[in-house]
């Protein structure tokens, strides 16, 4: 159960990245959980030059991380994804792949990453004791990071002029347009800062499973899009709740039934939520106009 | 006789009620008109007529007959509502633009195609057969508008005017009992709008169709329509006969403001 | 008339032009001209055409995405393998129920999310490869799980002919596909599916049964890609369900973009240049797929309608051309088409 709040906070964080760009420009970003590799890549090397792992080289690793992927974020949207934002949406689907390929093979091909999986480096593994409950100290960063990083995206959506201008986009685009709002800078925006919190995710994802490969963004890239679907895809709170119930589930059908079969579960339940109700939990029927 | 009946059809979208409490009754071989300002709910009401949006409340019976037996097409989805017999136009241009002319026609014709998949992976002489039927079938459509002779254009590359025609001709080709028209004029200019109303009202005596217009100018549907129902914020404010309409005062109010009352 | 005439002609025209090309491909291989790898990637190339046809009738002409045709594909190979290592039919029954179990697969899949707007098939499929992997590397004694199915029977028990006959039946099912589904294109059942993709509002008031078309459109690729499969268990012999994943259904989505979205030639002949420079370039190992990866973005950016686009490239007009030119015919180089133009004239009253 704590295994899966842990992990549920990490899926959590890389849903909000799809949930906001697909709120704003209805596109998903299959290069998303690749922006998570870089983010753990970034962190990895932030980390191998400070020297050890303490707090503050891990706060270190998140800030530059988080930094490098927000360019990345930006670069992505400007180069791959802006030419085609008229196209049909097939179109920049495709694109999307292509750009996931992209990144994962150049990591390969990258002569300082390589295909080999690297070590992350973690701190020393305390375990506490609360209440019967054993909880590792990485643990808590993963979840006291996420929620951390969940309340400044709060406050940025709900509080601040940029914010504002997110959910104007969202709404409308042509009348956010109408309105003077800048909705490139917009969806610039929207893309740092979901890119950031892949590149959070990124460095507690191999926290706890401390290494750093190419093709790690796939899976938890793949799981946190359910997750999104799950909660109502371009729902904020609808993808915390998804990546809570998707990492949870994932880990009870580890712990009790078979590991094996988690990934199975976690597509089933898609398939699941698509049948019952394909808006999400927390989701908007949302009518094409005619 | 009523051959559509709107009864008392309301819809919400997201707590905004579109519209309140539509009731219209076409009777067979009638031309009505829907007109209204802006955001008034014509559209919407095409939406819920076609089966595109369902009805929050209310009903909408088809093809009544003199005993009285009706078909609810409530829940319907549109290509069932379609091939009951209704069809219809849209306001902002729907064709398949990368087919050609004679296609988007041939497509509206496919649900009365006998042939199955099979006998045309087969090739069978009954698949060439019905071919030409319906490439015939679609030439003679498009010459009552005159547009026969690009036939092999692509859509999207005829002028707006004639995507427009098109459409309709796209629309009759469903061979309908009821043809529901979205501002079929929209930018048309005043030769070609009149044009078009006397082919519109052309094809309601050749096919013995019942029409329903949308259309923003209240001088031309004064032109040919028999009645007209007038629509503001989702609730009628008036039915009547053009006569009636043009001085009907909330009609005015509602098209040109409050100012016009005083002044009246 | 002389409208079936026209059309016997015609037939007889690509009849002959496919004899042709076997005949010289089949020569060569026989002769070694054409070696044994070469004929091997030929005959994948065969394969990857038949999976890649079936994709373009979901993608290209329903304007449906799917991320999981490589799924499709094994869920046909596995059933063919299994089918044949198990039982003792005919190598033809076998390969058609691959395409039959893909093919339920497909309506399972399509039920829940063909009825979604958007890009959940996409998803969906995709997770479908996922799963298919893990339930493969599960049923150990079905599928011989992660080691792999192994022991398939080939295309025969005569090993060193095995290059040969694996041609000819590749040969023959991908033209078979390619009528299949050509035919079915242009057809009153082909223009409903094309109606979807170019707008699925205005279809739908048309009165085209939109669910049930892009249904169909979905088993049939699911088939198709089961086909495929069929064969290709046939010509490896071995299965790895790693085969299933995204990757491979990612590669299938190249062809058919670089081919373009809804053109059938421009499938099939990027799918055979494709196969041959993926399997040429292997020893370039992960930069090919860095290359395949910006082949798809610079593609979509620059020339999103692909090689074709969705023009067809047709092989019976140069010929009916050349005909007339050699033989004086008037009037003889006009391609009829599906419906002749001066038959139907002459019946408008």
């Amino acid at each position: 159960m704590v295994n899966g709040i842990s992990l549920g906070s990490v899926y959590a964080l890389i849903a909000l990245g799809y949930t906001m760009v697909y709120g704003i420009v209805k596109l998903i970003n299959f290069a998303h959980g690749d922006v998570l590799m870089i983010g753990a890549v970034a962190g990895f090397f932030t980390m191998s030059a400070m020297g050890d792992a303490t707090p503050v080289t891990l706060f270190g690793a998140f800030l530059v991380s988080m930094l490098v992927c927000a360019v990345f974020g930006i670069l992505i949207e400007k180069i791959c994804y802006k030419p085609l934002r008229n196209a049909p949406k097939i179109n920049a689907l495709i694109t999307a792949i292509g750009v996931s390929i992209l990144l994962e093979n150049g990591a390969v091909v990258l002569p300082f990453i390589g295909p080999q999986p690297k070590a992350f480096p973690t701190m020393t593994d305390k375990s506490h004791t609360f209440l019967g409950l054993t909880i590792s100290n990485v643990q808590i960063i993963e979840f006291a990071v996420s929620i951390i990083l969940m309340i400044v995206l709060t406050v940025i959506i709900n509080y601040t002029k940029m914010g504002k201008a997110m959910r104007a986009v969202s709404h409308d685009t042509k009348a956010a347009l109408l309105m003077g709002i800048n909705v490139n800078r917009v969806i610039s925006f929207t893309f740092a800062l979901g890119a950031a919190l892949a590149a959070a995710a990124g460095i507690l994802f191999s926290s706890a499973y401390p290494q750093v490969e190419p093709y790690m963004g796939i899976m938890p890239g793949l799981k946190a899009f359910v997750a999104a679907v799950l909660g109502g895809i371009g729902s904020v709170p609808g993808a915390v709740l998804g990546g809570f119930v998707i990492g949870i589930a994932e880990t009870l059908t580890k712990g009790f039934i078979s590991s094996t079969l988690a990934d199975a579960i976690v597509f089933g339940i898609l398939i699941v939520i698509l049948v019952v109700k394909p808006s999400g939990i927390l989701g908007k029927n949302i009518r094409e106009k005619v | 006789m009523a051959v559509l009946e709107a009864q008392s059809i309301s819809i919400v979208f997201g707590g905004l009620k579109a519209v309140s409490n539509f009731d219209l009754k076409l009777e067979k071989n009638e031309l009505v008109g829907l007109i209204g300002p802006n955001g008034a709910g014509k559209t919407t009401v095409f939406n819920m007529l076609t089966g595109v949006y369902n009805p929050t409340s209310g009903n909408i019976v088809f093809d009544r007959n003199d005993s009285g037996d009706y078909k609810s097409i409530v829940g319907a989805k549109p290509y069932q509502i379609t091939q009951m017999g209704v069809a219809r136009t849209f306001q902002n241009i729907r064709l398949f633009k990368d087919l050609t002319v004679l296609d988007n026609v041939k497509i509206a014709l496919h649900f009365n195609v006998k042939y199955n998949a099979l006998k045309a992976i087969l090739r069978t002489p009954a698949f060439f057969k019905e071919e030409m039927e319906l490439t015939e079938k679609a030439r003679e459509l498009l010459k009552i508008f005159s547009i026969q002779d690009k036939e092999n254009e692509l859509a999207k590359n005829l002028p707006y005017g004639e995507q427009r025609k098109l459409e309709i001709v796209r629309a009759l080709a469903t061979n309908p009992k009821v043809l529901l028209l979205d501002e079929p004029a929209a930018g048309m200019n005043p030769q070609e709008t009149q044009d078009l109303m006397h082919l519109i009202k052309f094809i309601r005596d050749k096919f013995g169709l019942t029409i329903l217009l949308i259309e923003h100018d209240m001088g031309l549907v004064m032109g040919i329509c028999e009645k007209i129902v007038v629509l503001d914020y989702g609730q009628t404010i008036a039915v009547g006969t053009p006569a009636e309409i043009s001085k009907n005062p909330r009609v005015i109010k509602a098209y040109l403001g409050e100012e016009v009352d005083a002044g009246a | 008339m002389g409208l079936l005439k026209g059309k016997i002609f015609n037939a007889s025209i690509l009849l002959i032009v496919s004899f042709i090309i076997f005949a010289v491909l089949l020569g060569l291989i026989y002769t070694g001209v054409i070696n044994e790898y070469y004929a091997l990637i030929l005959t994948l190339a065969g394969i990857n055409t038949i999976v890649a046809l079936g994709l373009n009738l979901i993608t290209g002409f329903t304007g449906q995405l799917v991320l999981g045709q490589a799924g499709f594909m094994m869920v046909g190979a596995y059933t063919t393998g299994i089918i044949l290592i198990r039982f003792d039919v005919p190598i033809f029954a076998a390969i058609i129920a691959g395409g039959i179990v893909a093919g339920i697969f497909g309506l399972f899949i399509g039920i829940p999310t063909l009825r979604l707007r958007g890009d959940y098939l996409a998803i969906t499929t995709l997770g479908f490869g996922e799963i298919l992997r893990v339930i493969i590397n599960n049923l150990d004694n079905l599928t011989g799980g992660a080691s792999g199915l192994k022991g398939i029977p080939t295309f025969t028990d005569d090993y060193l002919m095995k290059p040969v006959y694996s041609f000819i039946w590749v040969f023959w099912f991908c033209v078979l596909a390619i009528l299949i589904v050509g035919n079915l294109i242009r057809s009153s059942h082909g223009r409903a599916i094309i109606s979807i993709r170019e707008d699925e509002i205005a279809a739908n008031s048309m009165g085209i049964n939109v669910s049930f078309y892009k249904m169909f459109a979905f088993i049939m690729s699911a088939f198709l890609a089961g086909v495929g499969g069929g064969l290709y268990a046939l010509l490896q012999q071995y299965l790895d369900p790693k085969s299933t994943g995204f990757l491979s259904s990612v590669f299938f989505v190249v062809y058919v973009v670089f081919g373009g979205l809804g053109s059938i030639t421009g499938t099939v002949v990027s799918t055979v240049v494709l196969t041959y420079m993926q399997e040429v370039l292997r020893f370039l190992g992960s930069y090919r797929l860095v290359f395949f990866g910006l082949l798809l973005i610079v593609m979509m950016i620059f020339w999103p309608k692909g090689l074709f686009g969705t023009k067809e490239l047709s092989i019976v007009k140069p010929i009916r051309k050349f005909l007339a030119k050699v033989f004086k015919l008037k009037g003889f180089e006009e391609d009829s088409g599906p419906v002749s133009k001066s038959s139907v004239q002459s019946g408008v009253k």
